[in-house]
């Protein structure tokens, strides 16, 4: 598919280094994890998780990042997807635990939204910086919310994974997971040494060309899944003796270690 | 199968540039079935490619400007054991560089990782300095070759552009030089356009057609080159079923190579090899060489 041509309807301001861009342009059947290539005209297209059916939710880190915070309503930019696999979806009567760090929010949110809606109950461990940068507290208000800041400036001081040490597992009968890959693999390895990774589902991030499954850059070790196309999402299970906590690579295709 | 100096497990075999970054994904492509692999082009110094959009689904196919990343052959020499390690079928290196003293480091720097083969990138539509800049010359190719082959103790594969008035006379220069076999075709250079935006789509703004759209173009070049040429042609482009795969055969093919189509079917390959044993048994031969080129007796 060419980029579809689309208008910025909303922004919102979550947090200083975070927007919400909302378009006219709505993706009715996508599910929720997947993913699309988003064109900022003139710098570079890049992945980003559809955090609503008609919404991104973007961290300034960069170039593509820092251009799209210059634009306004009115604006456009150019959306391919929804693309890659999503997170299962619960089944009604089953208990969910989301563990979410810092932008990694985005694609975990709307599944909240979901579990919200069905009136299932959803347990949630947020986790940020500091306070300002807790993304979407009032969406995942669908049962206990514990938060922790690595500043303690709000809920626990620490970590997701210092919550979730004290958290016994064993009633969930699906995790979600998405935040930076080191704190996912912390994640992985306690649910591990309770045999639960294969119950959890991760949501990975690699270096993005095709976006569409050919380029191969995004090409897992050792069995060379795509992130783009096998994923982004994969069971803990798939992931274990993997690169997943271990390194990605580069756009040359050299490996970064975390 | 024996092609071009090569033991192919069958006539399938995945292109350069498509899952071709790493041992793993090469190795996960021979498991689905391709009889070969070729390696994403691999040049002298580390290479970050183009900026994105750098390839996008169009109506009749696909268009892209990686812009040639790659670790460099230090860097890929880990990945080529990595697939030998977990695989049987041969690996095709694919190199690149600017000048034949380049494309001989190259293939110098990655021969202790053992590929099979080499195949030389004499055709990346989209690359400044590289590729379709040095392969739409004749005395250039010839010289690239022949520096290649001396310095190597495997085939040597030389990969066209069709971006040229006359592909033979480019066929001619690489076979006198040396070359096992012509591979054709790369990317048809071309451009796409948003015209709500106005912006062209490409990161690079233009780029190289590839799928469906440039199957008649490869199928041409490939019938001339193997009126041409002595030595084997492999045929590249736009093969998405096996009806493609034997209509390239016909052509003057001894083996096909499968790029885009592995975007809607990673087992493309076991589909196409199984259809073309089909297709051999049906009409009564035995053999992939027994209808190689077969059309050029139809007169
Ligand atoms: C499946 C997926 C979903 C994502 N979802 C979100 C999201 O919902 N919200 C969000 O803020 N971020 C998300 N990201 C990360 C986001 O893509 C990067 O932050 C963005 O590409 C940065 O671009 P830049 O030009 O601003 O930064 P740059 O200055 O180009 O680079 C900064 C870092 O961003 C990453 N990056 C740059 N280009 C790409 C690319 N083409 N593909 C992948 N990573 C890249 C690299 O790690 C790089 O080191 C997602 C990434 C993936 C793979
Ligand atoms: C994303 C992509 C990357 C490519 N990279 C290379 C490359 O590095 N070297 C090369 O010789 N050809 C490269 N090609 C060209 C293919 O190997 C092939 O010649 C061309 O795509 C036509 O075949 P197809 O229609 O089956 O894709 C690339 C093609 C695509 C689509
Ligand atoms: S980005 Fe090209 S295969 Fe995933």
């Amino acid at each position: 598919m060419r980029p579809i041509h689309s208008k910025i309807t909303e922004i919102v301001e979550e947090s200083p280094n975070v927007r919400t861009f909302f378009f006219d342009t709505q993706f009715d059947e996508a599910i929720p994890g997947q993913f699309v290539m988003v064109w900022v005209h003139g710098t570079d297209e890049v992945p980003m998780t559809l955090s609503g059916k008609n919404s991104i939710t973007v961290q300034k880190v960069g170039d593509a990042t820092s251009r799209m915070f210059e634009l306004g309503i009115g604006d456009h930019m150019g959306l391919r997807g929804p693309f890659g696999r999503g997170f299962t979806i619960p089944g009604n009567g089953e208990n969910v635990l989301f563990i979410a760090g810092g932008v990694g929010a985005a694609p975990i949110a709307p599944l909240a939204d979901i579990v919200k809606a069905r009136g299932i109950e959803g347990r949630t461990i947020l986790g940020s910086r500091c306070c300002d940068e807790l993304l979407f507290r009032e969406r995942f208000a669908c049962g206990r919310v514990d938060i922790t800041t690595d500043d303690g400036s709000e809920g626990r001081g620490g970590f997701v994974t210092d919550q979730l040490a004290e958290t016994d597992t064993s009633d969930y009968d699906r995790i979600y997971v998405c935040g930076p890959e080191i704190m996912m693999y912390k994640v992985f390895e306690i649910l591990k040494a309770r045999n639960a990774h294969v119950k959890a589902e991760f949501s990975l991030h690699r270096y993005f060309k095709c976006g569409i499954g050919v380029c191969g850059a995004c090409s897992m070790d050792p069995d060379g899944l795509c992130v783009c196309r096998d994923g982004p999402v994969f069971n803990g299970g798939e992931l274990e003796g993997s690169e997943f906590g271990h390194y990605e690579r580069d756009s040359s295709g050299r490996k970064c270690h975390f | 199968m024996k092609v071009a100096g090569i033991e192919l497990k069958n006539p399938t075999i995945l292109a350069s540039g498509i899952m071709g970054t790493t041992g793993a994904a090469l190795a996960r492509m021979s498991r689905n079935g391709a009889g070969a692999v070729v390696t994403k082009s691999i040049g002298p110094v580390p290479k970050k490619g183009h900026n994105n959009p750098s390839m996008v689904e169009l109506e009749c196919g696909y268009i892209n400007a990686m812009g040639l990343p790659n670790p460099s052959y230090s860097g890929f020499c880990e990945e080529i054991g990595i697939a030998k390690g977990k695989m049987d079928a041969p690996l095709i290196a694919s190199i690149f560089g600017g000048n034949a003293a380049e494309f001989t480091e190259v293939a110098k720097g990655l021969l202790s990782s053992k590929p099979d083969c080499f195949e030389l990138n004499v055709s990346c539509p989209h690359a400044e300095g590289y590729g379709a800049s040095v392969g739409t010359d004749p005395d250039l190719v010839h010289e690239i070759t022949a520096s290649v082959v001396d310095a190597v103790d495997v085939p040597v594969w030389v990969k066209l552009t069709p971006n040229v008035t006359d592909i033979t006379s480019i066929g001619r220069a690489a076979e006198s030089a040396g070359a096992s076999a012509i591979v054709a075709i790369n990317t048809v250079r071309g451009m796409a356009i948003d015209i709500h935006s106005g912006y062209p789509i490409l990161g690079n703004r233009f780029g190289g057609l590839s799928g469906p759209a440039v199957k008649p173009v490869a199928v041409k070049c490939v019938y001339d080159l193997y009126e041409a040429l002595d030595v084997p042609v492999i045929g590249v482009g736009g093969i998405t079923c096996p009806e493609d795969a034997i209509e390239m055969i016909l052509a003057g093919a001894s083996a096909v190579e499968i790029g885009s189509a592995v975007h809607d079917d990673t087992q493309i390959f076991v589909k196409i090899s199984k259809g073309i044993d089909t297709y051999l048994q049906k009409y009564g031969y035995s053999y992939t060489e027994d209808i190689t080129g077969l059309s050029h007796e139809m007169i």
